[in-house]
């Protein structure tokens, strides 16, 4: 978990922030309340989190519970891997 | 009529009605009504007098939409900043504007720590999510918003008048083509007119349902909960467009039936999976900010058989030029209409003489509708409100482009300055490029936008690097964003040895604009 965790974190760090702030985004720091994130990221995201883990992402786990924090994130991959072995 | 009475009205008229609902909040209009008048007498206590202006900053949210309220029942203009707005720039505006308070929430105002000593005109800010009821430090006294809008010793009835409508209701920062922002003056009879010729073609009646992911900083985002409380509808705000199926999920629940679009939106719409859903409540959907793309329309329609389509047209400093009956889409998609009820729109050759059918010009507009101009910038103004055909008059010359069919029908051309338009926002590339400059290793810059499905145009910045300077794509995008709102950090970023130049000097966009692969 650690592992998905860093590159959960590198992927929104690069991709959203360019590469700064590393150290103030905490696990459970809300993308939409910080204004990390917005509809384009979203897609983004979703797309690296297919590709990268070989999951599928249904329309309706586009939600902030699943997606709007590091802590979601690992949370929402660690319930879609156990569905899925 | 004057701004606040749209909410005034409609509370009167219908008090239990629902007017707002936003996140897991919903508010009557009496219950809007009363908050605001708190608020109101709280900010003249302050000491915000008739004229005096209020900066709002803080996301889309139940406060903000209070404090705009709030402020034109004190008599005051009001100003919304995006939230995304970085501090220097928000520095500038509210010192450029003097506002007298500020409203905003604990969480930006930690942001604003820096600054604080540098605003030397703001006297109170209100803050939400503070607890104590207020504080003073050294610069402007601190003041908790939620207290105050539940202070049950504040007046429930509104401050006496103070206001007629040809007195400024607000300030909307733009663009400027010198890089900063100017602030559209709009009165009260500015914004009562185009509310009014808008809710009239859009055929808007009290049972509306209006849902908008839209920030209110945006005119487009503002009208729609200014133009709801006015006909006594409902709106339900919505924080942005981050997650779709969360808000089309809404907009199927709450059983809206006036959907306003950007083409960013639209684009991110056309990729969900809709056909599950259950849209028969939807009567109208608008768009504006952007031409949308003929095959958005195309497949808009698709999608949302049995709704109108409303493809509009506009600035901020007339709000809105002109619509497209719905009736004309699949006729005509690529005109965005004809103008909108009491306003005079004509297209003027460079001497300022109207022209025939078919030929270029600039758009110009005349109406009630037309903004005062802009902050103190007597000579942009002058540049843009220039006379008109009564004595005295004064019309907008839009800087737009167009051409106008034989029945009257507007066909977008261009713009005559290089103004951006990316995500339905204005975007001045100066300034971007003044941001760009700013960073070391930096020789030259030009910004330009380039067409992209999904965002309108995208901001392509070229670099080039002073010898020995080490700079990557990513360098570049984290200094822009720093310093710049979201939607101004250049998707693209291009190196190159050299600029092309004009015969003056200067760097040559019109070069530039040219795809790489048409370039000899």
């Amino acid at each position: 978990m650690q592992n998905i965790e860093q590159e959960l974190r590198r992927f929104v760090v690069d991709n959203f922030l360019f590469g700064q702030a590393n150290g103030h985004l905490s696990n459970s720091d809300s993308f939409l309340d910080k204004g990390i994130i917005d509809s384009t990221g979203v897609l983004e995201l979703v797309v690296f989190l297919e590709e990268t883990y070989r999951i599928k992402i249904q329309d309706r786990e586009l939600v902030p519970d699943n997606l709007d924090s590091i802590n979601n994130l690992v949370r929402f991959l660690e319930r879609k891997r156990q569905l899925t072995a | 009529m004057q701004v606040e009475e749209f909410l005034e009205l409609s509370a009167e008229r219908s008090p239990k009605k629902t007017a707002l609902v936003c996140r897991d909040r919903r508010l009557t209009y009496q219950e809007i009504e009363i908050q605001c008048n708190r608020l109101a007498h709280s900010l003249v206590a302050e000491g915000v007098q008739r004229g005096a202006r209020v900066a709002i900053y803080l996301e889309n949210s139940v406060e903000a939409v209070l404090s705009i309220f709030a402020v034109l029942k004190a008599g005051a203009v009001f100003l919304v900043v995006n939230p995304t707005t970085k501090v220097d720039k928000l520095a500038y505006i509210l010192n450029n504007c003097r506002a007298v308070a500020l409203i905003t929430d604990i969480r930006k105002l930690a942001g604003l720590e820096s600054r604080r000593q540098q605003l030397p005109h703001l006297k109170s800010i209100f803050v939400a999510g503070m607890n104590s009821t207020s504080l003073r430090d050294s610069n402007a006294r601190l003041v908790s918003l939620d207290n105050t809008l539940s202070r049950a010793d504040l007046s429930n009835l509104p401050p006496l008048k103070k206001c007629i409508d040809i007195d400024l209701a607000a300030l909307i920062y733009t663009s400027g083509s010198t890089g900063n922002p100017k602030g559209v003056m709009l009165t009260h009879l500015n914004i009562v007119s185009a509310a009014t010729s808008i809710t009239t073609y859009l055929e808007n009646v009290p049972d509306d349902i209006i849902l908008s992911v839209l920030p209110l900083s945006f005119d487009y985002g503002l009208y729609q909960v200014l133009m709801a409380f006015k006909i006594g509808g409902t709106v339900i705000l919505e924080r942005s467009f981050t997650y779709p199926y969360a808000v089309i999920e809404k907009l199927v629940q709450e059983k809206v039936t006036g959907f306003p679009l950007v083409p960013t939106i639209s684009a991110i719409l056309l990729q969900l999976e809709l056909k599950k859903y259950d849209f028969s409540s939807l009567r109208y959907v608008t768009n504006t900010a952007a031409a949308l793309p003929t095959q958005h329309i195309r497949q808009l329609r698709k999608v949302f058989p049995h709704v109108k389509l409303y493809s509009m047209y506009g600035l901020t400093e007339c709000k809105r030029v002109s619509y497209l009956p719905p009736d004309q889409i699949d006729l005509r998609p690529t005109s965005v209409g004809r103008g909108m009820p009491n306003e005079e729109v004509y297209i003027v050759d460079d001497n300022g003489r109207r022209v025939d059918p078919g030929v270029i010009g600039e758009l110009v507009v005349r109406g009630s509708n037309v903004m005062k101009g802009y902050w103190e910038l007597p000579e942009e103004t002058d540049k843009f409100l220039r006379r008109g055909d009564l004595p005295g008059e004064k019309v907008l010359y839009t800087g737009d482009l167009f051409r106008m069919d034989e029945e009257g029908f507007l066909y977008f051309v261009g713009r005559k300055d290089d103004i951006i338009k990316c995500r339905g926002e204005k975007v001045s590339p100066r300034e971007i490029e003044d941001v760009l400059y700013s960073l070391d290793g930096i020789a030259e810059a030009a910004v330009l936008g380039v067409p992209d499905g999904l965002l309108g145009q995208a901001i392509r910045a070229i670099i080039t690097l002073r010898e020995g300077a080490r700079l990557t794509q990513r360098d570049i995008q984290r200094h822009c964003s720093q310093h710049l709102e979201d939607f101004m950090v250049p998707k693209f970023v291009e190196f190159r040895d050299s600029l092309p130049k004009t015969s003056s000097g200067k760097i040559s966009k019109r070069e530039l604009a040219i795809p790489a692969g048409a370039q000899k």
